[in-house]
């Protein structure tokens, strides 16, 4: 051992002196972890050991860890090597911070939705359910029904729309949709919700609720997400292939229809299921346009609908004489919620990944 | 071959149907957005104008205050609350695109940039569910701590809310639900830094971090500013996480521990709107319209600054 280090340092590589090793953060972090969790460990003497404070170990001892690194890295390096190190330690750090609602909100939840994550669950409504058991048939119903509606109105006049903005679109009237599309992004989701319930009502009798309404809410916030994911994938497809069938005599609107939509149609199907994505998981509009009801209903056109962020609302907000059973079930469409949230993603990369068109080569 | 060049200026003017058909169907589509927006600015202002003029004692949601009045609380709780969540969101986005784009190693990178937008995707109400039911006791001891060491700063006085479901844990989970556009945003704008100054800058014998501050900063500023806007738009329009973590009164306090804490507008809708009747619903409308054209200021100036940079960039 002492041979190598003295040869080591025999052979002193001029470009590594006045650097701190390589393992030097990590041993001075797990110090400084080890010496807080010994003041805490010594401060809790005599207590339960479970009582023992992680939390606070784990982030007086990053702290500790960010101030040592800072002052060795000083004295062995230069102030600017410790500048740069304090930083890396604390964007690293920015990134630890964000995992852990990240982890702990994907924990709760399906700790606690997997207890009303059953056969009955996906088979029964609330009607009549005071206590135990109950489900969310009607509310799974209901989301995909009023989704399916926003997706029916939405997709095509997006689509249109950014067909437009790319193949046609010159002049004012362009530049007025694009910043159109830029306020519609920035609709916060109650106000949109707020106009469907304002024109139903203007339409119908005050106070009406219906699946169809919730749809158009959802609308207004899904168009401009798929005008501009559409875009984007319209404007990569190359010139090249559209002057290509120009030049063997092809209509524009048959170019469009089977040269630029097939080439891009990857990229604006994964537009669409991330757009879907983002609205069902929508609470606020449904809540002012569909309403809140107990029951199975598929008719978009005349009774109250709920869906499943609706559902995990009301079991939360008004959960009844039984709280737990209703705390559970809002768990249980929490969890549902994610995993529908997490499957249209997978599809949508899957989508992207699989279908992507072969340019090149 | 003469002879034939006039029939041929001639074809030239026909235009097939179809081409007709199908660029007309676009300008519609293009049209109908422009119609859909106006309706939506239409609807919210003609019902809210019965608002401002409504006798304030027949409305049972005003409880005898002017519209003003009731509304005020309101503006202030909504960008007191979003204010909050961008203080605490901003550093951490900053922190994390950075690591992102010129910390972890390409194939982490990716990999992380997945994770992100696994946050974006959670649906509102499971925020405000975990927020309500997980989060408030986690930090409610945190509150404690700060109420009896800090008491006397007036933003940590007051008496600490027995729930923990207080405006600044409202603020927190929408902090993390801002995050994502935030980093992502900020993300494509660090990574759109001129490779050449950056490799300039360590070939002068930069440290990274100098090399960050002397030549993605800059080129970075109007980017950043920009996400910050488009997250804070993002944070005024929240209502599910805002309506189940926080426990309101609808007073105008700054005190961030206490049970008593002001209510944001899109809260309030979401809580008021089911029960809301007759002029009640204008009044909510009213408040609606407000933070419509609150949230479009913010967005359209966050817009007006990308617009700019990207004009004046070398980047593309």
């Amino acid at each position: 051992m002492t041979a190598t280090t003295s040869a080591t340092t025999a052979h002193v590589n001029s470009l590594t002196t006045g650097q701190l090793p390589k393992w030097a953060p990590w041993a001075i972090l797990l110090g400084s972890w080890v010496l807080v969790g010994g003041v805490f460990a010594l401060m809790n003497t005599g207590g339960d050991p479970g009582d023992f404070n992680v939390g606070g170990t784990m982030f007086l001892g990053t702290v500790l860890f960010v101030v040592l690194l800072t002052v060795f890295s000083t004295v062995a390096e230069n102030r600017r090597k410790a500048m740069d190190r304090l930083v890396t330690a604390l964007v690293v750090s920015a990134f630890v911070v964000v995992l852990i609602p990240l982890a702990s909100l994907l924990y709760t939840v399906l700790i606690n939705g997997l207890t009303r994550f059953d056969a009955e669950f996906f088979s029964s409504s609330m009607r009549n359910i005071i206590g135990e058991g109950g489900g969310a048939v009607h509310a799974v119903w209901g989301t995909l029904l009023i989704t399916l509606g926003a997706t029916v109105i939405s997709v095509p006049i997006g689509l249109m729309t950014s067909i437009y903005l790319v193949e046609y679109g010159r002049g004012r009237l362009a530049k007025a949709i694009t910043f159109l599309v830029d306020v519609m992004t920035g609709i916060p989701s109650i106000v949109a919700g707020l106009f469907a319930s304002a024109v139903f009502v203007a339409f119908f009798e005050p106070g009406i609720r219906m699946g169809i309404a919730g749809s158009v809410a959802l609308s207004v916030l899904m168009i401009p997400v798929v005008v501009r994911s559409s875009e984007e994938m319209l404007r990569l497809v190359p010139n090249e292939l559209r002057e290509a069938s120009y030049a063997l005599g092809v209509p524009k609107w048959l170019t469009i229809m089977k040269v630029v939509l097939p080439t891009s149609i990857a990229g604006i199907t994964t537009g669409v299921t991330l757009a879907i994505s983002r609205v069902i998981g929508e609470t606020a509009p449904l809540l002012l346009t569909a309403g809140i009801t107990q029951g199975l209903n598929t008719n978009l056109f005349s009774g109250q609908m709920t869906t499943l962020p609706v559902f995990v609302y009301t079991q939360y907000r008004s959960p009844g004489m039984y709280p737990d059973e209703a705390i559970a079930r809002a768990w249980a469409g929490a969890l549902t919620l994610i995993l529908i949230v997490m499957v249209l993603n997978l599809v949508a990369r899957l989508v992207a990944k699989i279908f992507a068109p072969k340019l090149g080569r | 071959m003469t002879t034939a060049s006039p029939a041929r200026t001639a074809q030239r003017g026909v235009r097939r149907l179809g081409d007709r058909v199908f660029s007309g169907t676009a300008v519609g589509a293009g049209i109908v957005i422009l119609l859909l927006l106006a309706a939506v600015a239409l609807f919210l202002i003609t019902q809210s104008i019965p608002a401002f003029t409504v006798d304030p004692d027949d409305v049972s949601i005003l409880r005898g205050q002017s519209f003003i009045e009731y509304v005020g609380p309101l503006v202030f709780g909504t960008i007191w609350a979003a204010l909050l969540a961008l203080i605490v969101a901003a550093p951490l986005a900053i922190g994390i695109a950075l690591f992102i784009s010129h910390y972890a190693p390409r194939r982490i990178a990716s990999v992380i940039g997945y994770v992100i937008d696994l946050l974006a995707a959670v649906p509102s109400v499971v925020y405000g569910l975990w927020g309500a039911t997980t989060f408030a006791p986690i930090v409610r001891p945190f509150y404690v701590w700060l109420n009896e060491n800090l008491g006397w700063f007036p933003l940590f006085g007051g008496d600490v809310s027995a729930t923990g479901r207080t405006i600044l844990t409202a603020s927190l989970v929408l902090a993390v639900m801002i995050l994502p556009i935030m980093t992502a945003i900020c993300r494509e704008v660090f990574l759109q830094a001129p490779r050449l100054h950056e490799e300039a800058a360590l070939a002068l014998g930069a440290t990274r971090w100098e090399m960050i501050r002397m030549a993605v900063l800059p080129f970075a500023r109007g980017g950043m500013v920009s996400a910050a806007m488009l997250a804070l738009g993002r944070a005024l329009g929240e209502t599910m996480a805002v309506t189940m973590v926080l426990s309101v009164s609808g007073v105008i306090s700054v005190e961030l521990l206490t049970s008593t804490n002001p209510t944001t507008i899109p809260a309030n809708i979401a809580l008021s709107f089911p029960e809301a009747y007759g002029e009640g619903v204008n009044v909510l409308i009213a408040t609606g319209l407000i933070l419509f054209l609150v949230t479009f200021a913010v967005n359209a100036l966050a817009r007006y600054i990308v617009n700019r940079r990207s004009a004046f960039s070398g980047a593309n």
